[in-house]
């Protein structure tokens, strides 16, 4: 049993190495629009794991992601100077600084609620942070705003270009999953982990939990920030609707599908999402109904869920389930 | 010399008195007056109707369990109906604004029972992060059929030359019926929902049924029709809500959307399950949401919001609990 147990964990170590080596090697195949929405798809990566830290790790949640992103976004476009290149050594950390700081204040509040409540009041905040920027001339307003000049970092990595941003992309990611998978193994992942298993347990043992929930509030804010300032930098313009609240749906969306507590889920999440919503869109196999896209998407999510109830992740799973079962049948008909 | 003058321009002789002599600061306040009247109405009217849409998403999440995103679907079919059936109903008998209402309340309870029965009804044992993904997938649904049948344009809506009329107010202000007939209407309907839940049999049976399910099932009562029934009142209170705001709102594609959103609001502010606390919290949105555009244009998106934050740290679990 234990080998198993060994081939499987072996596998799925596998399976993350094996896609992260096949994204290194996408460029090379692909054209200017792959490279693109590639990049695209995997800031959604790492939007998707900032909540999958919230939702899968500690149980919380939220239901307003996507105002850190959009703090990180704004940051990035905001600070940076108008007429020179921004450097990354500073600009980075201060949009991920930014997007932390939001998410400590509105943690520091909110995690005073559970449940549904929890839920609502982290959108009432988001939503807060929407009006901000959709209301007032600070962010440009309804229009959005652009980033002038794309930060650099020396003359080792010009963002400008799309290569070296898939790149930089692909290295966030993987240093986000590593510390995400470190984190997971750590004493302090393993206390959140308790806390979504059972709150009360953890406290009867002697953990003070809020301030545990707290850091891990602010540590997901952070990353979603890192997301939205990588964004922010591919597409050099920002617009309220990064904050809206379709957005924080959209990413809860992501790692849901790709199936809850597993990192590797937010990853597929990210994929199975951002690629169904291109094929939908697609005109070459659609044609002229491509233009109603969504409806294939929300027909595909609710068949997804109705059949695969805890994600893509779990799909190996199933299959090994049923063919146990079909074997468990043949030998218990023998007997 | 410069007494004289002064008291020259004052009061000539043999002039008669008229509004315009009052001072700049009475008539200001008559307006005023006036203003705060109509904007108390305009609360009022928004309130209540937010209050008609949310009382389904309450009674259905409080009742059945159920996060429903696509509640606000509803209200959008809703005002889709209003303006799409109006010329069908027009045709086949004859009628206005009114039997479009009578068609589209019947056509909304149907919907609500069969969606129940071939959706729904598999969401009861489902975690709720799966109920808020597949509701999700609904609302999409629903965009895009509305797209395929109705189109995207904006479309206006007159509302019935019964009501199309203003009520004088004051000097210069007028109101219009319409509005206050949404009020009555709302009024009307949360009154006889009010009467059902408290006074008949049924409302003792749902009531039953929301806090003890296999209890209820053992006594001999059919648990899985009333939620049925419980979920068609649902869909036609939204879609009613719907149908006549549509004069008032225009008919928009996403118009759903941002519904849903303040309903959510709304009932978590009274507590989920909660009808009364819906109903506290549907008046206090519509006088903040009103007020703040007239006073605070510049922050009036984000004031619902704050109110909702500050209700639920100091409430956590909203104003009423269900119970």
């Amino acid at each position: 049993m234990s080998a198993i147990k060994t081939a499987m964990k072996t596998s799925k170590g596998l399976f993350v190495l094996a896609s992260f080596a096949a994204l290194a090697l996408y460029p090379a195949v692909a054209g200017n629009y792959g490279v693109d929405l590639v990049t695209k798809v995997m800031i959604y990566a790492i939007f998707a794991l900032s909540l999958e830290l919230l939702v899968g790790m500690t149980g919380l949640v939220c239901f307003g992601q996507a105002a850190f992103f959009g703090i990180g976004a704004y940051a990035a476009v905001l600070l940076s100077p108008q007429a020179e290149a921004a450097s990354l050594l500073w600009l980075l950390p201060a949009a991920v600084v930014a997007a932390a700081a939001y998410a400590m204040a509105v943690g520091a509040l909110s995690l005073r609620t559970k449940g549904v409540y929890f839920i609502m009041v982290t959108l009432a905040f988001a939503q807060m942070a929407y009006y901000v920027v959709h209301d007032t001339p600070l962010g440009g307003g309804t229009d959005g705003i652009y980033l002038t000049a794309k930060p650099v970092l020396g003359s080792l990595i010009d963002l400008d270009k799309p290569l070296p941003m898939y790149a930089f992309t692909l290295v966030c990611l993987v240093l986000v999953f590593g510390f995400l998978a470190l984190l997971s193994r750590s004493r302090f992942g393993r206390a959140l982990a308790g806390i979504r298993v059972n709150e009360q347990r953890m406290r009867a043992t002697g953990f003070s939990t809020y301030p545990y929930k707290l850091a891990a509030f602010t540590l997901s804010g952070g990353l979603a920030g890192l997301a939205g300032f990588l964004f922010a930098v591919k597409d050099a313009f920002v617009n309220p609707e990064l904050m809206s609240w379709h957005f924080s749906g959209a990413v809860l969306i992501m790692i849901i599908l790709g199936g809850l507590g597993h990192l590797r889920g937010a990853l597929i999440g990210a994929f199975a999402f951002a690629l169904l919503q291109e094929f939908f869109k697609s005109e070459a196999i659609f044609g002229a109904f491509a233009k109603h896209w969504s409806l294939g998407l929300g027909l595909t999510i609710i068949v997804a869920v109705a059949l695969l109830p805890r994600g893509l992740v779990d799909m190996p799973g199933q299959w090994r389930a049923r063919l146990v079962g079909r074997r468990a049948g043949v030998s218990g008909g023998a007997r | 010399m410069l007494g004289a003058t002064s008291g020259c321009s004052l009061r000539q002789p043999g002039h008669i008195l008229t509004i315009a002599d009052f001072g700049q600061e009475t008539r200001t306040l008559l307006m005023d007056l006036a203003t705060f009247f109509i904007q108390c109405l305009n609360s009022l009217q928004y309130g209540l109707l937010l209050f008609l849409v949310a009382s389904g998403l309450t009674l259905i999440f409080g009742i059945m369990g159920v996060i429903n995103l696509a509640h606000g679907s509803f209200y959008m079919i809703g005002a889709y109906m209003a303006y799409a059936l109006a010329p069908i109903v027009g045709s086949t008998f004859g009628g206005g604004f009114f039997a479009t209402l009578l068609v589209g309340a019947v056509l909304a309870v149907l919907l609500g029972y069969v969606l129940e029965w071939v959706f729904f009804s598999y969401l009861y044992q489902r975690e709720h992060l799966q109920q808020v993904l597949m509701t999700y997938g609904l609302i999409l649904v629903f965009e895009e059929l509305r797209s395929l049948l109705v189109g995207d344009d904006v479309h206006g809506i007159q509302p019935p030359a019964i009501l199309s009329g203003s009520l004088p107010l004051g000097e210069m202000m007028t109101y219009p019926v319409y509005r206050l007939f949404i009020s009555a209407v709302c009024l009307v309907l949360a009154l006889g929902m009010y009467f059902v839940f408290t006074r008949t049999r049924l409302g003792m049976m749902i009531r039953a049924g929301s806090t003890n399910r296999e209890m209820v099932q053992s006594l001999g009562i059919d648990i899985k029709f009333l939620y049925r029934v419980v979920f068609a009142a649902g869909v036609a209170l939204a879609v009613l809500a719907g149908m006549v705001a549509a004069p008032v709102s225009s008919v928009y594609p996403g118009m759903g959307n941002t519904v849903l959103i303040i309903c959510f609001v709304v009932v978590v502010i009274g507590g989920i399950g909660s009808i009364r606390g819906a109903l506290l919290a549907a008046l206090l949105i519509g006088v903040v949401d009103t007020f703040g555009k007239v006073l605070l244009p510049q922050a009036a998106g984000v004031l619902v919001y704050v109110l909702m934050a500050l209700i639920l740290l100091w409430k956590p679990d909203g104003l009423f609990k269900a119970g």
